[in-house]
């Protein structure tokens, strides 16, 4: 048997009882490794379930910083007996086996291609405590030390984690570190130089973090200035509010009184969290609500309000798997036209597409500056992803001197010093936006109907043909504004002849680089544009008018950035290859990698076909 | 904020207390139809506003989608207003209020859009007691839709179609009660003289205060079969208690004698007084409340006036613990943790 063999560049799976306790002893593993200064990328997979469905913890280590899912598993720990077979099959020829051996495995088990290491895990466990609960969760930690054994990764960096998980109850690090040499000792023991995998520390990560995108874009709704969120509980938006509580709960209480500097309000549905931003927002504070996609499709009439009213909204929308319920938690990019064209009639609807937490961070804020400064709904297109795993990214950065960009509002003093006819619809500067005014502003001057019925300038109710498409129109000079404020792609240009160009948007960013990686080192240099908003700006069509072959990978069955790409672009259809995919996993390099062979557009080389096999897939 | 009087006023138009006439608490021309429920109870809304010397500006009028929602248009043109999408002024008015308690909400709705689409939303903004008077103007139909039966129709009441209700009715202020409301009263368009003092005291309420005015459509619902018609509610109305609304400045100047009246001191100091006809009725207990409206139901008379408050309770932003400065005015200062946090949170996801 060949054994696979790597420093820093492998892929473990954990596979794990839901409700087992097992988090806690997987993250345990991951940060072990980001604290050694090794890019790891760990993805749950979990079931729409509470306890005793199967779930699995996928860990990318990956040296070069590539931190996609790759596609392929080298070493799995299986603990979960619903799935044990299937998890000893997919593991790829060469890696390793880790399973509970208290049971033996049973007869069909008969691979001979990959190392099975049994480590009798419920008794070790058994034998060393006696608290039945403490049992459960101590069995995951024993087999982190059993991976601290076999992958020679420095045991020291555990238990400091532990001892700064229970720095506030060190009575209980001590079990968890006993646990950890429990399984370190019976490894090393009974399987030395067995496994040919190893973790070494590393200079690759200097001052990164390791969050999900929810806390992130939680944290950058705190510091822009948020005050009022009204919401309701969905998978996997929720964390995105309870990150908002939890900061708001350390940064937003006023010193004198003790009172809360937020409104926090749990809806009873989807448009009444949506009518609670819009009344928000309306009246002057910084307010948003974040959803996945059934809450969006609840929205959809009230969005329409806020855009034609013109009424600031943030709404972070956290993709899962759709349509209806689909896979509520499993990742999609799939609610992009649901979104930018979300409500009857004429309506567009502004998206941004963060990557990472930094960048979940920077959107989370600057949204508010667009939502005010263009009033209009700005969606921000997270997905299960990057909004609930966690991920290594950039630190987030602030600057002290920023001001909230409040956007066109008449204050009581312009109210009082106004030369001309104050109207809310009117366009004095051109650009499409138009001066709004807030309540209780001034006792004569700035008082208006806002309405989602058909109005002129002056806010007034109209059916006059030619004042409602006047409006229209300017709503889309508008549109035209937002072109030039919205963040701009980040285009790569490796090859001056643009042969072949790739986009892709959000969480396929990392896994895109790769694959664009693996092209280049076989002498396939390819161009690429991560598109980070709509509307697109115009670098953002020549970019696709510039290439002779242009690739859109997406995470969705209908290519749904493609359609708009098309629509908007007045682009031929035919000029964008789309790389689809819906399997509810984030895409892998992969997979992104085939695809592009299989397209026929790049020639194949060899090498690369053998060494990069298929992705496995539940 | 500055506060100056408007500038034009007919001279011999007589100012309230603020300074304000009786006209500049109207707004545009009304568009509903002659005779229509709706524009008397936005008239009582006027004459209530312009009795509380309330600032029109520091007024906030919210509505859904109706005849009745397009009401907030008619009066208070001085204020701002926000004629939403259907059932959805309680979320809307529940955004507003928190981004700034020191205003004034009324909501306007009717019953359509608060029995049927808008159902979850009354329901919620009752249990969370936002401060807001939410006036229902509910004539049993949907004018604008061109009177179809709404769920607040009684059973066997017909419209101008000539069918009758098959369905159950829903009466909203028992329910509101059941759900925890506040204050809930209800009032005829037709009788201003208990509409207008009913306004006052919802005002004077902190929390949600609920009045369902019976507000005919003349057009669609007021026939010989209809039991939301004039003429059936005048012969049918039942009002629980005469009582009197003074305002916090005002002297309390009448007498009442002992036992024939119940006092009851609302969150800014007004006082209500109610003259009991009956002891039995209790305006602040829930259980009676609900009972008085039974047993009239099964009179076949419709109970009108306080049905019952409760002003102890507190309002959403008691209960959420939100500062007393309005929130739309904090700046960067009050809110952003700035980037020395920020670089310790950054530590501690190392
Ligand atoms: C989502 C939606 N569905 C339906 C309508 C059509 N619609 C407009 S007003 C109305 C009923 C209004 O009834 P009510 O609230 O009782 O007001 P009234 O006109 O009787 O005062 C309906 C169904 C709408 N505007 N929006
Ligand atoms: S249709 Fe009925 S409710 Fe509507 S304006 Fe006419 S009378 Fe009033
Ligand atoms: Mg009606």
């Amino acid at each position: 048997m060949n054994k696979i063999e790597r420093i820093n560049d492998f892929v473990i799976r954990f596979c794990n009882v839901n409700g087992s306790g097992s988090a806690s002893a997987n993250n345990l593993f991951a940060k072990a490794i980001f604290r050694l200064g090794v890019p790891v990328s760990p993805k749950n997979i979990f079931p729409s379930n509470i306890q005793g469905l199967p779930t699995w913890y996928e860990v990318r280590i990956n040296e070069d910083g590539f931190l996609g899912r790759r596609g392929g598993i080298d070493i799995t720990v299986a603990v979960n007996s619903q799935t044990l077979y299937g998890d000893y099959m997919d593991v790829r020829p060469g890696g390793y086996f880790i399973y509970d051996s208290t049971k033996p495995l049973p007869e069909k088990f008969q691979r001979d291609d990959i190392s099975v290491i049994g480590i009798p895990l419920t008794t070790l466990c058994n034998e060393a405590f006696s608290n039945p609960k403490l049992r459960q969760l101590l069995k995951n930690i024993i087999y982190v030390g059993v991976l601290s054994s076999l992958l020679d990764l420095d045991f020291s960096v555990l238990t400091e984690a532990i001892k700064k998980q229970f720095k506030k109850k060190p009575k209980l690090a001590e079990p968890n570190i006993l646990a950890l040499e429990i399984g370190f000792s019976y490894a090393e023991e009974h399987y030395p130089d067995t496994c040919r995998l190893s973790v070494r520390k590393s200079d690759k990560l200097t001052d990164e973090i390791m969050m999900d995108g929810n806390s992130a874009l939680g944290l950058g709704a705190v510091y822009a200035g948020a005050t009022v969120t009204g919401w309701y509980p969905i998978t996997p938006s929720t964390s995105v509010i309870e990150a908002f509580e939890k900061y708001s709960n350390l940064y937003r209480i006023e010193e004198e009184t003790g009172r809360k500097k937020v409104a926090i309000i749990q809806a009873e549905d989807e448009l009444a969290a949506i009518g609670i931003v819009i009344g928000a927002s309306w009246n002057g504070a910084r307010s948003f609500t974040a959803t996945s996609g059934p809450g969006i499709s609840l929205m959809a009439e009230l969005l329409g309000l806020a855009y034609f009213a013109e009424i600031p909204v943030v709404l972070i929308d956290v993709q899962r798997t759709g349509p209806s319920t689909g896979m509520p938690t499993r990742t999609q990019q799939s609610d992009l036209l649901s979104c930018g064209y979300a409500s009857h009639g004429d309506t567009k609807n502004i998206l941004l597409f963060p990557c990472d937490p930094k960048e979940c961070f920077e959107m989370g804020a600057d949204a508010f500056d667009l939502a005010e400064r263009l009033q209009t709904p700005i969606i921000i297109m997270s997905d299960l992803d990057l909004g609930m795993n966690d991920h290594i990214s950039a630190p987030m950065r602030w600057n002290n001197k920023r001001k909230y960009d409040r956007g066109k509002v008449l204050s009581a003093d312009d109210l009082e010093n106004l030369k001309e006819t104050w109207g809310r619809y009117l366009d004095v500067d051109g650009d499409g936006i138009c001066y709004r005014t807030l309540p209780g502003s001034h006792p004569t001057r700035g008082a208006y109907f806002t309405r989602g019925t058909s109005h002129n300038q002056y806010a007034a109710y109209t059916e006059e043909s030619s004042e409602y498409e006047a409006n229209m129109k300017r709503l889309l000079v508008k549109w035209q504004t937002a072109q030039t404020l919205v963040p701009e792609p980040r285009i790569k240009i490796k090859d001056p002849e643009y042969n072949t160009g790739l986009i892709f948007y959000g969480t396929s960013t990392h896994a895109a680089y790769e694959s664009i990686s693996r092209f280049s080192r076989e002498g396939l240099p390819i161009n690429s544009m991560r598109v980070r908003a709509f509307p697109f700006q115009d670098e953002v069509i020549d970019f696709i008018n510039n290439h002779k072959t242009v690739f859109i990978i997406e995470q969705n069955r209908d290519g749904q950035l493609r359609t708009m790409l098309i629509n908007e672009g007045n682009i031929d259809p035919a000029k964008l290859q789309p790389i689809l995919n819906i399997d509810g996993l984030p895409v892998a390099a992969d997979f992104i990698t085939r695809a592009i062979h299989a397209s026929g557009f790049i020639p194949t080389p060899e090498s690369l076909q053998e060494q990069h096999t298929t992705g496995e897939k539940q | 904020m500055s506060y100056s009087r408007p500038g034009f006023r007919h001279p011999n138009e007589p100012a309230n207390d603020a300074g304000y006439t009786r006209r500049d608490y109207e707004g545009a021309v009304s568009t509903l139809c002659a005779g229509c429920g709706h524009d008397s109870t936005t008239n009582a809304i006027i004459q209530a506003c312009f009795e509380l010397n309330v600032e029109p500006h520091r007024v906030v009028k919210v509505s859904g989608i109706g005849c009745s929602s397009k009401t907030p248009a008619y009066f208070l043109g001085k204020s701002h207003g926000f004629n939403s999408v259907h059932g959805r002024m309680p979320s809307i008015a529940t955004g507003a209020n928190m981004a700034n308690r020191d205003l004034l909400y009324i909501g306007v709705s009717g019953d359509g859009d608060t029995a049927s689409i808008g159902m979850g939303q009354f329901a919620h903004a009752l249990r969370r007691n936002l401060n807001l008077n939410y006036i229902c103007m509910n004539n049993g139909c949907y004018g604008l839709t061109k009177g179809q039966d709404s769920a607040t129709a009684d059973r066997g009441s017909a419209g101008k179609k000539g069918v009758p209700n098959p369905y159950e009715s829903i009466d909203l202020c028992e329910l509101a009660i059941e759900l925890g409301a506040s204050f809930v009263a209800r009032g005829f368009s037709g009788d201003k003289r208990q509409l207008v003092p009913l306004i006052k005291g919802a005002m004077a309420h902190n929390g949600l205060a609920f009045i369902d005015v019976i507000s005919p459509c003349v057009t669609f619902n007021n026939t010989s079969s209809s039991t939301k018609s004039y003429h059936y509610v005048r012969e049918h109305i039942e009002a629980t208690n005469a009582f009197d609304f003074v305002p916090l400045q005002q002297e309390i100047l009448a007498h009442y004698e002992e036992g024939t009246s119940q006092e009851i001191t609302m969150h800014d100091g007004s006082i209500i007084h109610l003259h009991k006809a009956d002891s039995s009725k209790d305006v602040t207990n829930r259980l009676k409340a609900v009972n008085s409206l039974e047993k009239e139901k099964e009179k076949g008379r419709l109970l009108t006036g306080i049905l019952y408050v409760n002003p102890e309770i507190e309002e959403t932003h008691d209960i959420i613990n939100s500062t007393l400065r309005p929130l739309n005015t904090l700046t960067e200062k009050d809110l952003c943790p700035g980037e020395e946090i920020l670089e310790a949170i950054n530590s501690a996801l190392r």
